[in-house]
């Protein structure tokens, strides 16, 4: 692949000097009259004031220094960078959509809260759960939701659980949302990429919560002794938490409620295909088994007497998370996608993904270690430590590199367990030949002059990016900036 | 042999199920219970079908604000947003590659730092609720005290969200009153409670009933050192004095009214700012300006060491997904209009309000509070809103918020905002017809 990114010197907005003195400039007329304030009124604003001639070709040069899924390959594990059909665009800016006000009377936007019942009966049945709340924003947001359940739940029970148990290799988040929840947090060391199921039988006693697993986890491994982690987990009265941010891997093969999970989050963006949109939004559902469902946030969309209502008479519920019901947008568009691929759609997505990586993961261990080697799932970590202690190029060096050929690197230093690990995901969206180009890639920049990968990449219009000095000199506006003299 | 049977080959497997021979027999499931696949052509008719249940505020005139608002959105937003470079595009860790985001995101972040003259802002948060729970966990490590006040006239599902964020911190929330007189913050109160030990004090201006703190200068000497958090509405701050001049320590907002569709309630676009002593306390991802290795101004994400990825459990706060396409659309919607533009809308606006208030005050009915504010305002009718509600719906018109079940002291009461597009005629007709279902 022969990659070069367009290299505009694209001035910041504050900098261009184009008046906006015509018709198409003007967006509203002045008032017929104010309102006076007093000392309420604002004295001074500066923003830019730039004709729309020159404001659409800075955001339209600034988005062609900008990598996107539409541009190629993302291989980024545990991030499922898939293709986002344009259809879902078009449906959510329909009128439909864009104008409906969260809190209408239910009778006028029953068709929303159709879409919103029926993706939850959807997912549902994906995750083998008795119930869903399509309310958190984002994945990290589902998980805080599920530990504030475990909370309630336990407190309901008259328990005092204060501890929850994540293995070493586990996404960021999991030990984040659970602090946030108000949980001490136990990081369990992992053995052979598995969790260790002696010291887990070890580790759990009565103040125990739950266990937060990924299954496939971030190795790409099916964690074979899920059974036994839930037979020792329930046992002893303690929850099972579902990261669902690899569910890509499995769905028709088993899902979390048969591996004897309670509560699952799932990230709409990932698996169901809504676009990333550069860090968000998405939308992290969450799920439970029916003896948690009381607990789950408020409103609930039901169905009864033949229409859809929100139900907020819930007294056992946490509560809310976001103002409303979620980012029904994204909701929508994930709903897209499941109907248009449906249940063997879903399925084969599942099965081209792991065959994805299990194929790439064969085609590059020539050159890279792949440790665990065995069947992996959606994705694998291979990693450059041994190409780093004969030729002092590490993972960061030959993601960099990657770039020049138009791919977008790996996850990379994660999960930490693997040293210069570079975590791989090659989505069920990727074609055999782009496949093996990637591999070829990775092979070639394997061996290539050290010093060409360490100053790598070459393509686009910046070089290797000072992230210490950009951290030590904390400029977050363009008015710091330009005390700054502009950066130049 | 087609290309899924040459890699199964290569990987010397016979069918597609070995790859999934380490799944345990006592797991397997069948396929989801799922109808199967449709066409584009099918899916699109069925959700059209599905989502012409809906009537939206193009159809029927609507009334409802209560922090989200069917504004005028200029075209240039979603022709910008709509460029699959910028909204199928993976966060900018990849700094090289992805410069033109990473600008975009500093162009966001340096012009909401001039609507709030505050000096930081964060590369944006889920919503508004998230965000006043993201301050409040933020004050609890910036300041002792087991207390977080918020107003009692807020929206509710905003005091839920805050309660929650709090779970893990043993901060509780303590609401205090407003005047029956103005309708805006009981200030004498904020004062005595703010002396009994807060971590924070929450200030919303303007207020959930659409009101200006008229002493909103006074705040800060009155709660002493305790961290201010004001929450704004964006627009407002186009011809209101900004949080930074009132001594605010973070600032926290709904940025929906930038800019963005109404969306059933979402994606709408959290506002985070505040001042820089506390920006290593601040949750969520932020760009900083620095050079490449040839010395050219570059952008990155920066100041990481505070988030989940890196300190886990220790993080700041759990938050990853933001709303990164919005902040860029309420960028753009700040640039579209300008400053001029900005102003016309937001005075529009006030002066609508205003206007709209007296014609209601003039047709015999009461409106309370008469302070000056931004979009919305409180009217008392002698029905119970909701059949005023029901009634206007068959006058094709979407009424304003029933608060008997939020602020019962209110008696009769519900909230109505206007917006930027309406004129006299609508005023006038709105008022009829309210008038004669009253």
């Amino acid at each position: 692949m022969n990659f070069s990114q367009a290299h505009w010197e694209e001035p910041l907005l504050n900098e261009i000097r184009a008046p906006a003195v015509f018709g198409f400039d003007s967006k509203i007329r002045q008032p017929a009259g104010r309102t006076d304030k007093g000392a309420l009124e604002r004295r001074s604003l500066q923003l830019p004031d730039v004709s729309e001639r020159y404001l659409m070709k800075h955001y339209v040069n600034l988005s062609q220094m900008n990598y996107s899924v539409d541009n190629g390959p993302h291989l980024l594990g545990s991030c499922t960078m898939k293709y986002n059909p344009k259809v879902s665009e078009n449906i959510a800016a329909l009128e439909k959509v864009a104008r409906i006000h969260p809190l209408q009377p239910v009778e006028t936007v029953q068709g929303a809260l159709r879409i919103m019942y029926e993706l939850s009966r959807a997912l549902c049945s994906i995750s083998g759960m008795d119930a869903v709340s399509l309310q958190p924003a984002g994945g990290a947001q589902g998980e805080f939701a599920g530990m504030l359940i475990a909370r309630a739940y336990f407190e309901k029970k008259g328990e005092k659980r204060n501890r929850i148990l994540v293995p070493d290799s586990a996404h960021g988040t999991n030990p984040a949302s659970a602090a946030m929840a108000g949980y001490e947090v136990r990081e369990l060391p992992s053995k052979d990429g598995m969790v260790d199921v002696g010291l887990l039988r070890k580790s759990v006693d009565e103040n125990v919560a739950a266990i937060m697993l990924t299954n496939p986890n971030t190795l790409g491994l099916f964690e074979e002794d899920a059974g036994e982690i839930a037979d020792i987990m329930h046992e002893r009265g303690a929850l099972l938490y579902y990261d669902g941010a690899n569910m890509n891997a499995i769905i028709g093969k088993t899902n979390p409620g048969a591996m004897g999970f309670d509560i699952v989050h799932f990230n709409l963006h990932k698996t169901f295909a809504t676009p990333h949109g550069g860090g968000g939004p998405g939308a992290g559902p969450v799920g439970v088994r029916q003896p948690l469902e009381k607990f789950l946030p408020v409103p609930v969309v039901v169905h009864r007497n033949g229409a859809y209502d929100l139900d907020y008479d819930r007294p056992d519920s946490i509560g809310k998370l976001h103002s409303f019901y979620g980012n029904f947008g994204i909701l929508l568009r994930a709903y897209t996608y499941i109907i248009m691929n449906g249940s063997s759609g879903l399925v084969r997505n599942s099965e081209k993904a792991v065959l994805n990586s299990n194929y790439l993961m064969k085609r590059i261990s020539g050159t890279y270690s792949v440790p665990h080697k065995k069947l992996k799932k959606h994705e694998f970590v291979a990693s450059a430590s041994e190409i780093k202690s004969r030729r002092g190029v590490s993972a960061l060096d030959i993601s960099k590199r990657l770039i020049d050929h138009g791919v977008h690197p790996p996850t990379i230093y994660f999960p930490q367990i693997v040293g210069e690990a570079l975590m791989i995901e090659p989505t069920e969206n990727l074609s055999k030949d782009t496949l093996d180009d990637i591999a070829r890639i990775l092979a070639e920049t394997a061996s290539e002059p050290a010093e060409l990968l360490h100053t790598a990449p070459h393509s686009t219009g910046r070089g290797r990016i000072d992230e210490v000095r950009a951290a030590r000199d904390m400029v977050f506006t363009w008015k710091e900036l330009q005390q700054r003299g502009n950066g130049r | 042999m087609n290309e899924d049977e040459e890699m199964l080959q290569f990987l010397g497997l016979r069918s597609v199920d070995d790859l999934f021979s380490d799944i345990p027999e006592k797991f397997r499931t069948g396929k989801p219970d799922i109808p199967e696949g449709l066409s584009e052509m099918e899916a699109v008719s069925y959700l059209k079908n599905v989502l012409d249940c809906n009537i939206s505020s193009a159809e029927y005139r609507s009334y409802l604000g209560a922090g989200a608002y069917d504004g005028f959105v200029p075209a240039i937003v979603q022709h910008v947003i709509g460029r699959s470079e910028l909204y199928t595009s993976y966060t900018p860790y990849q700094s090289e590659f992805s410069q033109g985001l990473l600008q975009l995101i500093f162009e966001y972040q340096s012009m909401m730092s001039e609507l709030t003259a505050m000096d930081v802002v964060n590369a944006s948060l889920y919503d508004g609720a998230s965000a006043i729970g993201e301050a409040a966990m933020m004050c609890s490590r910036i300041a002792e005290g087991g207390k977080f006040l918020i107003p009692r006239a807020m929206a509710p599902w905003k005091k839920s969200v805050i309660v929650n964020y709090l779970r893990g911190t043993g901060v509780a929330v303590a609401e205090y009153g407003y005047s029956a007189a103005t309708g805006q913050a009981d200030t004498n109160q904020l004062a005595d409670m703010a002396g009994q030990g807060a971590c924070g004090v929450y200030v919303e201006m303007p207020n959930f009933l659409g009101l200006y703190q008229e002493d909103i200068a006074d705040i800060r000497g009155v709660i002493g050192k305790v961290p201010l958090v004001a929450g704004v509405n964006p627009l407002s701050l186009a011809t209101v004095v900004p949080p930074g001049e009132y001594g605010a320590d973070i600032v926290v907002g709904e940025g929906q009214p930038l800019g963005l569709g109404l969306n059933f309630g979402g994606p709408y676009l959290g506002i985070f700012a505040c001042r820089k002593e506390h920006v290593r306390k601040m949750p969520g991802r932020v760009v900083g300006a620095t050079v490449d290795s040839e010395g050219r101004r570059s952008f990155c994400l920066t100041l990481q060491a505070r988030e989940q990825h890196i300190r886990r459990s220790r993080a700041t706060s759990n938050v990853c997904t933001n709303q990164t396409l919005l902040s860029v659309a309420a960028s753009v919607y700040l640039a579209a209009m300008g400053s001029a533009g900005l102003k016309y809308a937001a005075h529009t606006i006030e002066h609508n309000r205003a206007l709209t208030m007296d014609a209601f005050a003039k047709a015999g009915m009461t409106v309370p509070f008469r302070g000056s504010g931004f979009n919305e305002f409180v009217l008392i009718t002698d029905s119970v809103p909701e059949h005023v509600s029901r009634e206007m719906l068959r006058h094709r018109m979407i009424a304003g918020l029933p608060l008997n079940g939020i602020l019962p002291e209110l008696g009769n009461a519900s909230l109505w905002a206007v917006n930027e597009r309406m004129d006299g005629e609508e005023i006038r007709n709105l008022v009829k017809t309210v008038a004669s279902v009253n």
